[in-house]
């Protein structure tokens, strides 16, 4: 086992879990502080650099974060990292000036994107200040993509989408509402310096079950009418309303049913109801509003009596998982008919590409995707890249974003005629000491014992009666800002020096979590150094993907082993050492997206 | 600004036979200054008595005057504690120990506080062979009063002002194995691997155990002219046998892979495993233990380990004959049982 590697970031990002996970590394910790300073401009800003969108976010991310988050390893739950962006969102001042201005003088690069939903729009705005004409062209009457023709406004007001798309539009974008692209080879041919191709993954799938064929209205993807009822085709559900599916999807669609007048609203799902896709607080609130889910259901007919709809037959089956964790249905034989009115299907989507002639050198692999570097995100034509659902299937908002800043940075270098992937640039990065006296950080090291706080809603009873309101009121300020504290300043990293240890041990016996230890390694045994270091540990470790910090030999000749996976970054170690060979030092870095990988 | 300790901890941080963790026999979080060796032995004997399962408030923490006597607050936090007198501990804790007999009694002490002004106690507990732990953690100055020399300190070695030390020094664990005490044995603060065993045989031990502890003082004595520095003690240690408590029910394995072990069986069924780095030390003979001392002193080097070790000796309560049940569990009738017993007794001697 070699001494870690600290002449890069990577060690060090990979400690900030939360930062690690999102897809954009968005710099979490850094905004949590400003917010703690209530410094919401400032948060807001950290984030719409990274994330492009902190409000939409705050909203309805994925949140791959909170799962990561360090706080959910030493204690219950981690730091609402999703609702506190959002307030970052609610309370800052107006941001136009901090917006970054297009240069009058351009660079004579003109981009196309297709496609106005979030992937996009990160390219544009990521191009735009480099002095690219960027021009996008999107079928649908406004931007925003999914967000606006999916996500509901219950979830997400308008209001906080048109404000955050503004800011980009508003910065030169040449916008073609309306325009559909029917032929990738004519768009070719336009002599455009790249293109980025934006379009998602627009077609919900269907369930071709018996009874399918006789279907005259009744049965519906989930995608189709949430998007009629974003776009007011669709303003009222009947009855009884079945929904079919376990995702984030069957999620919005059996609570805007709720919301148009539906009475009776069934989810039924294959799996259970642990296993189930949607994100655990989306099935928390359909729960409370009153959305019966039935899991370990699967769908065998839909059932037609003398041509008129009557409902869906279901057979009951059980999940079985083997001993690598795969999961096989086993029958039961017990049917169910649930009668209803409407189905709405919402088992999945594909991306579509039909307006992709085949015969211009855009190859696709087996499973119809098209073939891309997963580095550059470029296709098979050179100046031709894919990003958000378009290039890896249904994903979510910050994924889209992460791609667009992977593909700005690809666009940008094969348009300046260089390598996409060989001349990539790579993100410069700082340490930055924090101590400011003794006892004395420029962070809050002072490790706050509370547990996480629950974000005020409507009453339910409001909610579903509303279709535009929005549920979440999101935190107030005193909220706000006890949630902040729960942070650990993951980025504020313990940084060891060797040479000044005089091995007295201080940091081992103050670390509240047993993270430091001095271990002796012979290199003459049979056991690997590495099995060596791991049987010495205080405490077995819980997350072998969190790396040790491991240093180089010591005067003694023992190593100092830190497990970085429970750390608390307290600062007690640095405050413990007589010598300062641990320090506490924050990490920035200067080209976050260029850490996208 | 943050001193506080979280109370988060590992999640997989073990339990003892109580069901106690580590972290529930820890104390305040110490002022001494960051890096004094007294912090470490604070934390080794919080480890020893978790992993002995002692109960915290079954224990009393005596101690009397300088950095070292402040440390038992800065461990088990439950457990009973008296900060005596600058250099009156023994006479404290043998008064606790009479009225008492029933807990577990660690004394904390310094060289300066028991080789200068409390010889004359310390030289009388190991005589008396009361039952406790006798810890001193030896850094070779007076740290509290800001690093004049101690008495323990190397005839010729200088410390952080300059000052060299003119006279002989006094080896405290000679001085006990002279005056007679059970468990003799030197540790270093900076060894945990070999300080926690030799910390649980001597709680173990009943009867007078007495550990000196080289215990770096990092403010005032850990310059190059010293011989209690970090730097020189790492150099010029080295240890000849290491004992460990077995309980009777676990079989532990050593640690220790050089030399060979030798098992003491103590009345109750437990062990007292020696482990002897280099088979030529004995650890039954007090006389070749001072010479052994002496000898690596002569060559430069600090001998640590255990020196000494009488497992079945007799300690102050059978050598008195005094009441099983403890003083302070008497009730009032018999331990004052009025004029018409002492008449008795005064006429026993008419
Ligand atoms: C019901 C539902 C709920 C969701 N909820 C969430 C959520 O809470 N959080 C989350 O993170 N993600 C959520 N998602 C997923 C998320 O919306 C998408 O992953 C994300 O919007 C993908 O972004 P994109 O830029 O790749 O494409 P999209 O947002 O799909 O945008 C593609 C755009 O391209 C346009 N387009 C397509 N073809 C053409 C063409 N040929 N010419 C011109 N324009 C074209 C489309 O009209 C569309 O506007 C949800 C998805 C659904 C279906
Ligand atoms: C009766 C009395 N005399 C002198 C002092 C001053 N004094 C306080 S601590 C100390 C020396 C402590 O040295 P040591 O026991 O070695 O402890 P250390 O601080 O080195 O751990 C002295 C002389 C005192 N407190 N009381
Ligand atoms: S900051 Fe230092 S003392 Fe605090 S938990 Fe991390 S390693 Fe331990
Ligand atoms: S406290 Fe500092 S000097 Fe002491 S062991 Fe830890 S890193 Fe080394
Ligand atoms: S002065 Fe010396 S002995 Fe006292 S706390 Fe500081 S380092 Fe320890
Ligand atoms: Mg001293």
């Amino acid at each position: 086992m070699k001494p870690t590697d600290t002449s890069n970031y990577q060690h060090f990002l990979k400690v900030v879990d939360c930062q690690h996970a999102c897809p954009a590394h968005t710099p979490v910790p850094e905004y949590i502080r400003l917010i703690a300073e209530k410094r919401y401009t400032d948060a807001y800003m950290i984030n719409w650099q990274s994330n492009v969108f902190p409000g939409i976010l705050g909203r309805v991310c994925d949140r791959p974060c909170e799962p990561a988050c360090r706080r959910g390893r030493v204690e219950e739950k981690p730091v609402a990292i999703c609702r506190l962006k959002r307030v970052a969102a609610d309370y800052k001042e107006d941001i136009n000036r901090y917006i970054p201005t297009t240069p009058k003088q351009k660079n004579g690069k003109r981009i196309a994107l297709i496609g106005a939903g979030p992937a996009s729009l990160t390219v544009a705005r990521d191009l735009l200040p480099h002095g690219y004409d960027v021009v996008l062209y999107e079928r649908d009457d406004k931007a925003g993509g999914m967000m606006r023709s999916q996500i509901p406004a219950f979830r997400l007001p308008e209001t906080v989408l048109d404000e955050e798309l503004s800011y980009i539009l508003n910065m030169g974008v040449e916008a073609h509402f309306g325009e559909e692209i029917s032929s990738l080879k004519n768009l070719i041919d336009s002599n455009f310096d790249a293109i980025f191709i934006g379009t998602g993954a627009p077609q919900g799938r269907w369930l071709s079950i018996k009874g399918h064929d006789k279907n005259k209205g009744e049965i519906d993807t989930g995608i189709n009418w949430l998007s009629s009822v974003t776009f007011d085709h669709t303003t009222s559900a009947p009855k009884r309303v079945v929904v079919l599916g376990g995702g984030n999807t069957a999620m919005d669609c059996c609570r805007t049913a709720k919301r148009l007048g539906a009475e009776e609203v069934t989810v039924l799902v294959r799996s259970s109801f642990e296993a189930m896709k949607a994100s655990p607080w989306e099935k928390e609130d359909a729960q409370a509003e009153g959305i019966e889910i039935k899991p370990n259901y699967t769908p065998l007919e839909y059932v037609f009596e003398e041509d008129k709809f009557k409902g869906v037959l279901f057979e009951r089956v059980e999940s079985i998982y083997d001993a690598t964790g795969n999961r096989t249905l086993k029958e039961t034989g017990e049917t169910l008919l649930v009668e209803c009115d409407q189905v709405l299907v919402a088992v999945g989507q594909d991306t579509a590409f039909p307006w992709i002639e085949r015969d211009i050198g855009l190859r696709f692999n087996k499973w119809g995707q098209p073939a891309l570097n997963k580095a550059t995100l470029q296709s098979t034509i050179e100046n031709v890249f894919f990003g958000g659902d378009a290039a890896f299937g249904p994903e979510n908002i910050i994924s889209a974003v992460a791609n667009g800043h992977q593909a700005a940075i690809s666009m940008d270098l094969f348009c300046q005629n260089k390598n996409a992937e060989t001349e990539r640039p790579e993100s410069g990065f700082n340490l930055i000491s924090q101590k400011m006296g003794i006892h004395e950080w420029s962070f809050q090291s002072k490790i706050s014992q509370d547990k996480r706080k629950n974000v005020p809603h409507i009453e339910w009873e409001q909610a579903i009666k509303e279709l535009n309101t929005e549920v979440e009121l999101g935190f107030d300020e005193k909220l706000a800002l006890e949630e902040a504290h729960r942070c650990l300043n993951c980025d504020v990293h313990t940084v060891f020096t060797e040479s000044t240890c005089i091995e007295c041990s201080a940091c081992e016996d103050v670390c509240p979590m047993d993270c430091i230890n001095f271990v002796e390694v012979d290199e003459k045994q049979k056991t690997s150094t590495e099995q060596q270091i791991k049987s010495q540990l205080r405490v077995q470790e819980i997350n072998p993907n969190q790396d040790l910090l491991v240093s180089d030999k010591l005067k003694t000749g023992h190593l100092m082993i830190k497990d970085e996976d429970v750390c608390l970054h307290c600062g007690l170690c640095a405050e413990r050492c007589p010598t300062g060979a641990w320090d506490m030092k924050k990490l920035t870095l200067d080209n976050i997206g260029a850490t996208i990988k | 600004m943050s001193f506080e300790k979280s109370k988060f901890h590992h999640p997989r941080l073990a339990v003892n036979d109580l069901g106690l963790t580590y972290r529930d026999y820890e104390g305040s979080l110490s002022t001494l200054c960051a890096g004094c060796g007294h912090d470490a032995i604070s934390s080794a004997v919080v480890q020893a008595c978790y992993e002995l399962s002692i109960e915290p408030h079954k224990v009393a923490k005596m101690s009397g005057i300088g950095c070292s006597s402040k440390s038992p607050t800065y461990f088990l936090n439950k457990a009973h504690g008296f900060n005596s007198v600058h250099g009156r501990m023994p006479s404290v804790a043998t008064g606790a120990n009479l009225a008492n007999r029933d807990l577990t009694y660690i004394g904390m002490s310094g060289d300066g506080d028991s080789a200068s002004i409390g010889m004359g106690q310390f030289a009388h507990v190991v005589r008396r062979q009361l039952d406790m732990l006798y810890m001193v953690a030896n850094n070779g100055v007076y740290g509290l009063t800001k690093g004049q020399l101690a008495a323990t300190s190397d005839k010729g070695a200088k410390n952080k002002a300059g000052e060299q030390s003119l006279f002989t020094d006094i080896d405290l664990c000679v001085m006990a194995l002279q005056l007679g005490a059970t468990f003799v044995a030197r540790s270093f603060s900076g060894d945990k691997k070999q300080l926690v065993p030799l910390i649980k045989a001597a709680l173990s031990h009943q009867g007078f155990a007495f550990i000196d502890i080289v215990s770096p003082c990092v403010t005032f004595n850990n310059q190059p002219t010293s011989t209690r520095s970090y730097d020189y003690v790492h150099e010029h240690v080295t240890t000849a046998a290491i004992a460990d408590y077995v309980p009777v029910k676990k079989e532990i394995t050593s640690e220790v892979a050089d030399g060979e072990s030798e098992d003491i069986c103590l009345h109750d069924g437990s062990l007292m495993r020696i482990h002897k780095l280099d088979k030529k030390y004995q650890t039954t003979d007090a006389m070749q233990a001072i010479v052994d001392i002496e000898r690596h002193k002569k060559q430069g080097e600090i001998l640590t380990g255990l020196f000494y070790l009488e497992p079945t000796c007799s300690h102050f309560h059978e050598m008195n004959n005094t009441n099983d049940t403890p003083l302070n569990k008497l009730n009032q009738d018999a331990l004052c049982p009025g004029s018409r017993v002492l008449t008795g007794i005064n006429n026993s001697f008419r």
